[in-house]
């Protein structure tokens, strides 16, 4: 990185938007040649360009050091926070050479990169009851929790309300009433946390109301555009798992059902039966689901397609009645899996951000031979050959040289925050070692 | 090339076209399709939802079962979805040793592990970077001139970056672009090519689902794109057969045909719109047909 810093002052061109909703005129694009080494932000390149070229520039910032999270824009398409991206990764991300800088989107703009964050994402933070309904009676000190319940919920309190996921939100595109993905994961920073009271109350109402936690459609926009992991997509479905396993809260958008359709198909069939499972999805689940006055209505509503569908031969009425399935031996192991792993007493979850991940050497690639575990020698003498063997990578973070010998130690480590104890719990149903591991 | 091959559920349920034409496609590219007949639904989020440990579980015995097909090279799916669902589990179960070894252990009944390290391909990951687009390019008979096609994304297939390997060196999410480009077609840009096609919220929001779609298409109409091509059944789910309905939620006709992305390689190798089950889909394929019978015509 010194290298880096090292480097000479470089010219970079901005392409903003501008806009003026007083001032009656349409948005426009502004151009603005700065200089600064490479390693600088764009929020510098776009203060410098206000500074010495045009003083009307409206940009929001504050810490300048990606904490207090004021100045979300998007660059070069992206959501961003001006003061957390290099300048010299910006230049090679724009498609021209020209850094884009745009104002973040589902928000309506107050001026130039400037939104107005109060008219949405505060206003759906509020929607969740953003704070504590504490367990009564209050303790005349301090609540006294285990350490490993807090950490399941630092993901979460990390967030800065930049509002980048709500900027990049596609179901909030179309929903705008979507509470979205960073509301509703401040929602389970308290579903998360043993002190708060109110969970069920919580969870019944973001899943009854219909542009809550089932609204959201798992693109994974919110996952990439924030810049502190905080994971909100990955928080709105532990929402639905303890809404509908632990609560058994049924919800009036089909949500629960859904989720108990799909899972139970998959159970009965080893494979997905689409014609099953849209009628229990509104129905119900079971095979009588179908005839639910609500599976009806739907039917009716969706017949232009089914017709259609089925003049094509896309769809034949044998295939609709009957399901596939895997073969009966492999459709019992299926059902041995689920029923081993849901009698467990405890649910349990690996959660990455806070169990990190294995300190090992990478992998060679592993030849897809009989399910024969490679010698270890085989494996040592191997070293290098992982080129191109990743099909997914794992999380950042992991780039200390290689030891085996303290690897185990080291995993435990994680990225909990410092002093929290991070052991699993000792029940004997979580996965040993385990140590981001939840009963979410 | 011999692969251990994932073809999903939906594709041999209501896209049946799909797991056909890549029968038919993958012999004109000398890949060996060794079929995981015995393996489960990838669980495509919701069972992770449900119940993360048993998604994990279900998906590293579909891994384990890719690692026993002899001489295969690596494992490969032709659904984004599964992709996406897949490779959210093999991430939780490569990073961590003993968690892996506990799911295992629940595989060990049927005497099946999963060994850390499997390679795990879309069709379209594996079109440019194992067959490679010089070689692809090679093999068009009938290559796709003055074709306007929209890339289909999807998410799952493009988000997150960082899980599915996607990095300067590996820009998987511009691959269609490459593959329409090497195919001789036009690509056709438009607003929502990687946005999501709204098929999860279908039961859930039906409106917001369907406005999605229609957005999309109108976007592509828009762009004057003859049709588009996607890696995933579930948003030709979304995109084709649900397309009556989302005209009536935007307000407008689509009338835009959706191929799935062996259709469009096929076409481009020299198969017809018959073969590769063109005239199954919801939206006739109107535009692709005439566009493949002017080509013929021309040539004879």
């Amino acid at each position: 990185m010194a290298e880096t810093h090292d480097r000479p002052p470089e010219q970079f061109t901005l392409r903003m938007r501008r806009y003026d909703p007083e001032s009656g005129e349409a948005p426009y694009w502004d151009e603005h040649t700065i200089e600064l080494e490479p390693h600088r932000s764009v929020l510098e390149a776009i203060l410098q360009a206000r500074d010495r070229f045009d003083g009307s520039i409206g940009i929001r910032c504050s810490c300048r050091q990606a904490i207090c999270g004021s100045c979300g824009v998007r660059v070069n398409g992206e959501p961003a926070l001006a003061c957390h991206t290099h300048l010299d990764a910006a230049k090679h991300s724009a498609r021209d050479g020209v850094i884009e800088i745009e104002p973040m989107g589902n928000m309506p703009v107050i001026k130039d990169l400037i939104v107005d964050m109060d008219e949405v994402h505060w206003k759906k933070i509020r929607r969740v009851t953003p704070w504590l309904l504490a367990k009564q009676p209050v303790p005349e000190r301090e609540y006294l929790v285990p350490a490993e319940s807090m950490v399941d919920v630092t993901q979460t309190i990390g967030c800065i309300q930049c509002g980048a996921c709500v900027s990049d939100c596609l179901a909030m595109e179309v929903d705008p009433l979507f509470i979205g993905p960073a509301a509703l994961a401040k929602a389970y920073r308290f579903v998360g946390d043993p002190r708060d009271d109110q969970h069920f109350e919580r969870l019944n109402d973001l899943a009854q109301d219909p542009h809550g936690m089932f609204d959201c459609t798992h693109c994974f926009k919110c996952v990439d555009a924030c810049p502190k992991d905080v994971n909100p997509m990955g928080q709105i479905m532990r929402l639905r798992r303890i809404a509908t396993n632990d609560h058994h809260i049924v919800d009036q958008n089909n949500g629960e059902r859904h989720e108990a359709a799909f899972t139970s198909l998959i159970r009965d069939n080893g494979l997905l039966w689409e014609a099953e499972l849209l009628p229990r999805s509104y129905g119900g689940n079971s095979w009588f689901g179908k005839f639910h006055p609500r599976a009806g209505k739907e039917l009716l509503s969706s017949l232009p397609a089914i017709v259609r569908a089925l003049v094509r031969g896309k769809v034949t009425p044998a295939g609709a009645l009957k399901p596939h399935r895997i073969p009966k031996p492999d459709l019992r192991s299926i059902q041995s899996i689920y029923e081993n792993v849901e009698s467990r007493e405890q649910r349990s979850e690996l959660n990455l951000y806070i169990a990190g991940e294995d300190e090992e050497p990478p992998p060679p690639e592993v030849p897809v031979v009989a399910g024969v575990v490679a010698p270890v020698a085989e494996m040592e003498s191997a070293d290098g050959a992982a080129e191109g063997a990743h099909s997914a990578p794992g999380p950042e973070g992991t780039t200390k040289p290689p030891d085996p010998e303290t690897a185990a130690e080291e995993t435990s480590e994680g990225r909990a925050p410092e002093g929290a104890d991070v052991e699993a719990g000792d029940s004997g149903s979580s996965p040993p070692g385990a140590e981001g591991s939840t009963s979410q | 090339m011999k692969v251990a091959y994932w073809p999903g559920c939906v594709s041999r349920g209501f896209t049946p076209e799909l797991h056909g034409s890549m029968a038919k496609v993958a012999p004109l590219l000398d890949i060996e399709l060794v079929e995981l007949d015995r393996a489960c639904c990838t669980g495509a989020g919701v069972i992770a939802e449900h119940n993360q440990e048993l998604a994990d579980t279900l998906n590293a015995r579909t891994f384990a079962l890719a690692q026993q097909v002899d001489g295969a090279a690596m494992m490969m799916n032709i659904c984004s979805t599964c992709q996406g669902a897949q490779s959210e589990c093999q991430e939780r179960l490569d990073a961590n040793a003993e968690y892996r070894e506990h799911i295992n252990g629940t595989l060990s009944s049927e005497g099946l592990s999963y060994e850390k390290g499997l390679t795990n391909k879309n069709f379209l990951w594996l079109l440019v970077e194992e067959i490679g687009l010089e070689k692809l390019r090679s093999l068009v008979k009938r290559p796709l001139t003055n074709l306007r096609v929209g890339p289909f994304y999807g998410c799952y297939i493009v988000r997150p970056r960082r899980r599915l390997g996607i990095d300067a060196e590996h820009p998987r999410d511009d691959y269609l672009h490459h593959v329409i480009a090497a195919l001789g077609g036009t690509v056709i840009e438009y607003a929502g090519m990687r946005k999501c096609c709204g098929f999860p919220i279908i039961t859930m929001n039906k409106e917001a689902s369907l406005k999605q779609a229609g957005r999309h298409l109108g976007d592509a109409v828009d762009a004057t794109a003859d049709c588009l091509v996607t890696p995933c059944p579930l948003c030709h789910l979304n995109l084709d057969l649900q397309q009556p309905l989302a005209e009536k939620v935007v307000g407008r006709e689509l009338d835009m045909p959706v191929l799935h992305l062996p259709q469009l390689v096929g076409l481009a190798l020299g198969l017809e719109p018959k073969e590769l089950g063109m005239n199954r889909h919801v939206v006739r394929p109107t535009s692709v047909i005439d566009w493949s019978a002017s080509v013929v015509g021309a040539a004879a």
